[in-house]
């Protein structure tokens, strides 16, 4: 289940439990990469997860989004299992994507996630492609792209933005900015004041709003959706975040200092939203520690659970290239593992 | 390769058409077999097509199925991309082979490795169109040819139709077919005549070379436009070399089967495709043949393509780079 409805207490007490889980994972995940367990890159969404849960609980079940190379937190927000997604991390068969992926590349189309995405701007035509056949097929459902303050600066982005106004596609871009491309401050790479402004140059709603805030972005989606699903076109939102962990893990992270953070950290979007709860007298502390808690064994229990999957099988690595499989890629390998002989 | 695509059909109702009609009933037929497939890409739509490809296929299916595009390449391969993942069957045309760059990160990274790297739990059912090739004086970037990017690169499918029977069951099964799929038109060859089945049913597997011309001296293994060349020349030499033609069609997964059988009855063998020469098709059949039948190779394997230039624009120059009939002749007698 993927759709939260913000608005009943419920669904508040489950949005702050899903930013909670999202926390635990990337907290468990840089440990776990320090540590040698997890290979590859990792980069993480501590800090953002009002913007991901908050985008998501404004959807329904079907729609779609796209993701980006920092996507661990948009897809526990889709709904996805933090447990095949740490067996992915581990690199295991039972992982999203059976150890072909990696961080940077969990996915689940079933479920509606299109891919986390290794490539800066790549996500933007792909969901206006899903866009695309919801509108082809007359379905109920729109496609909603994640993309970095970094990827704006990148045209096929803008491309895929033109292509869903022109045709009123049911599609919505929201941007993270989180102020960093790597290294390089936002204000380095865009002339403009608001990323929002681009919206203007497709003629399409485009705002600003604080992305530290999950009910301001839980709003603008729902309203971006409900624009998408009626007609009427995509929607270009700008969310003004910011992430606490270097780009990657092990950044030296040069371009900033600790006051810069902690400045951040006072408008915590976890700390802030668990505050708003209590003072409406709806949640008490020891019921945040124990949602804390729970997030935290659920994502000991995803670590547990990977730690014990299975290894892929090394032939593994010739599968699922593709739906009908060419006779290429068999012979070639098996030649390849030939012993010689003399002749 | 065997698809689940290949089924019966009736081969003795056949009708002569042109490349370009075949191309287009392949369309016809597939847009009206399947409402999930659709055409998109620059004036496929009102402007039927730069090259008339898909004219009147708009008038007939209306502006949802035949979809014409900005000019963005990267988007629209990369919305192609998307909706494939999604459950539709876009056909995506680019206008000219040379324009294939521009949209390439959406093809490289996302439409050629998705499935794999999300563990097959998705299928890329997207069709490419694109038309490649020298000869109308177009000059270096609108001339090339360049499917042998696409058939080098894993996840990727090519097709390179030499006859218009050819491209319209080879499309047909591209449309049909759960993989991408990369078809290149050469442009020279859409007045080819040719005799095609009519029956919406005819499809022709991936990965199966078809021997156009029987023959005992040489085998001359060719791709598009140099299929006619090569017939032509096998014409010519008739009586003093016998030349069996076989036309490549599938260029990735290849038939190493018909070549293997092809060379182990002449001894001698010829590739003819316009891409430049080095490291393309020609390196790949050679590659093929060596290591599957090196001890029936009697005399040198001879390459004929363009000597690693683009294409000039002055008719003197292109005419020099681009190979033709002579070229496959001169072949040849070189190792006859
Ligand atoms: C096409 C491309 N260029 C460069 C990179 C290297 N790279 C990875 S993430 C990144 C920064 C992206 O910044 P942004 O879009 O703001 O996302 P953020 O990391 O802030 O979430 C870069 C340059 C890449 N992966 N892809």
């Amino acid at each position: 289940m993927v759709t939260i409805d913000i608005e009943t207490e419920d669904g508040r007490r489950e949005a702050l439990r899903r930013m909670l889980t999202i926390r635990a994972f990337d907290s468990t995940a840089s440990d776990y990469f320090a540590d040698g367990e997890i290979p590859g890159f990792v980069h993480l969404y501590i800090g953002e997860e009002a913007v991901g849960t908050g985008a998501c609980a404004a959807l329904e079940d079907q729609d779609y989004i796209t993701s980006t190379h920092r996507g661990h937190g948009h897809c526990i927000a889709k709904g996805l299992d933090p447990k095949y997604m740490m067996a992915e991390l581990f690199g295991k068969r039972d992982g999203y994507c059976n150890g072909k992926g990696g961080s940077m590349h969990i996915a689940d189309v079933d479920a509606g996630m299109l891919g986390a995405n290794g490539i800066v701007g790549a996500g933007p035509p792909l969901a206006t492609g899903a866009a695309l056949t919801a509108q082809q097929k007359g379905e109920d459902r729109i496609a909603l792209a994640f993309f970095g303050d970094g990827a704006v600066a990148q045209g096929q982005v803008h491309e895929a933005i033109n292509l869903a106004a022109t045709w009123d596609l049911p599609a919505v871009f929201l941007v993270e900015n989180n102020q960093f491309g790597e290294g390089t401050p936002v204000d380095l790479q865009h002339n403009v004041q608001a990323l929002s402004e681009t919206a203007e140059a497709y003629d399409i709603p485009g705002f600003t709003i604080d992305g530290m805030d999950i009910t301001a972005v839980y709003e603008a989606v729902g309203q971006a959706r409900e624009r998408a699903a009626s007609g009427d076109g995509p929607t270009f939102i700008e969310a003004e975040t910011y992430r606490y962990r270097g780009h990657f893990e092990g950044d030296p992270q040069p371009y900033r200092d600790d006051d810069d953070v902690a400045r951040w950290r006072e408008r915590d979007p976890i700390e802030t939203f668990k505050d708003r709860l209590v003072d409406r007298g709806e949640l008490t502390e020891e019921e945040y520690e124990a949602l804390r808690e729970e997030a935290e064994s659920t994502i000991e229990e995803a670590v547990d659970y990977a730690r014990n999957a299975e290894d892929p099988a090394p032939a593994e690595a010739y599968d699922d290239m593709f739906a009908v499989p060419v006779p290429e890629i068999e012979q070639f390998a098996d030649r390849m593992r030939a012993d010689g002989g003399t002749r | 390769m065997s698809t689940e695509t290949q089924t019966s059909y009736d081969p003795d109702q056949t009708t002569t058409m042109t490349m370009r009609e075949a191309i287009r009933q392949a369309l016809r037929e597939e847009l009206d077999r399947d409402e999930d497939v659709f055409l998109m890409g620059e004036d496929v739509g009102h402007f039927g097509g730069v090259l008339d490809v898909t004219d009147g296929l708009y008038d007939e299916f209306g502006d949802t199925r035949v979809r014409d595009t900005p000019i963005s390449e990267a988007g629209f391969m990369g919305a192609g991309v998307g909706a494939a993942a999604t459950g539709s069957r876009p056909v995506v045309e680019i206008m000219f082979s040379d324009f294939l760059g521009v949209s390439m990160e959406q093809v490289m990274n996302q439409m050629a490795k998705m499935r794999y790297m999300f563990g097959g739990k998705t299928e890329m059912p997207i069709t490419v169109r694109t038309t490649e090739g020298g000869g109308m004086g177009a000059a270096s970037q609108h001339s090339g040819t360049v499917h042998t990017w696409f058939a080098h690169f894993p996840g990727l499918l090519a097709v390179t139709p030499g006859t218009p029977a050819a491209a319209k069951g080879l499309l047909k099964t591209a449309i049909r077919s759960d993989d991408p799929v990369f078809f290149f038109e050469n442009k020279m060859t859409y007045e080819q005549q040719g005799e095609v089945p009519t029956d919406e049913e005819f499809t022709i597997p991936l990965g199966e070379a078809n021997v156009e011309r029987e023959g005992e001296d040489v085998t001359v293994v060719a791709t598009q436009r140099l299929v006619g060349e090569s017939l032509s020349a096998a014409d010519e030499l008739d009586g003093d070399v016998s030349l069996e033609v076989i036309d490549l069609r599938s260029l990735y997964p290849l038939d190493t089967d018909t070549l293997v059988e092809s060379l182990n009855k002449t001894g001698r063998m010829v590739v003819a495709d316009e891409s430049p020469l080095s490291y393309g098709v020609h390196s790949e059949v050679v590659a093929r043949v060596m290591e599957n039948a090196f001890f029936s190779i009697d005399a040198p394997i001879e390459r004929v393509g363009v000597p690693d230039t683009h294409i000039p624009f002055s008719p003197a120059l292109e005419g020099e780079v681009l190979p033709d009939a002579a070229d496959v002749r001169r072949a040849v007698q070189r190792i006859t």
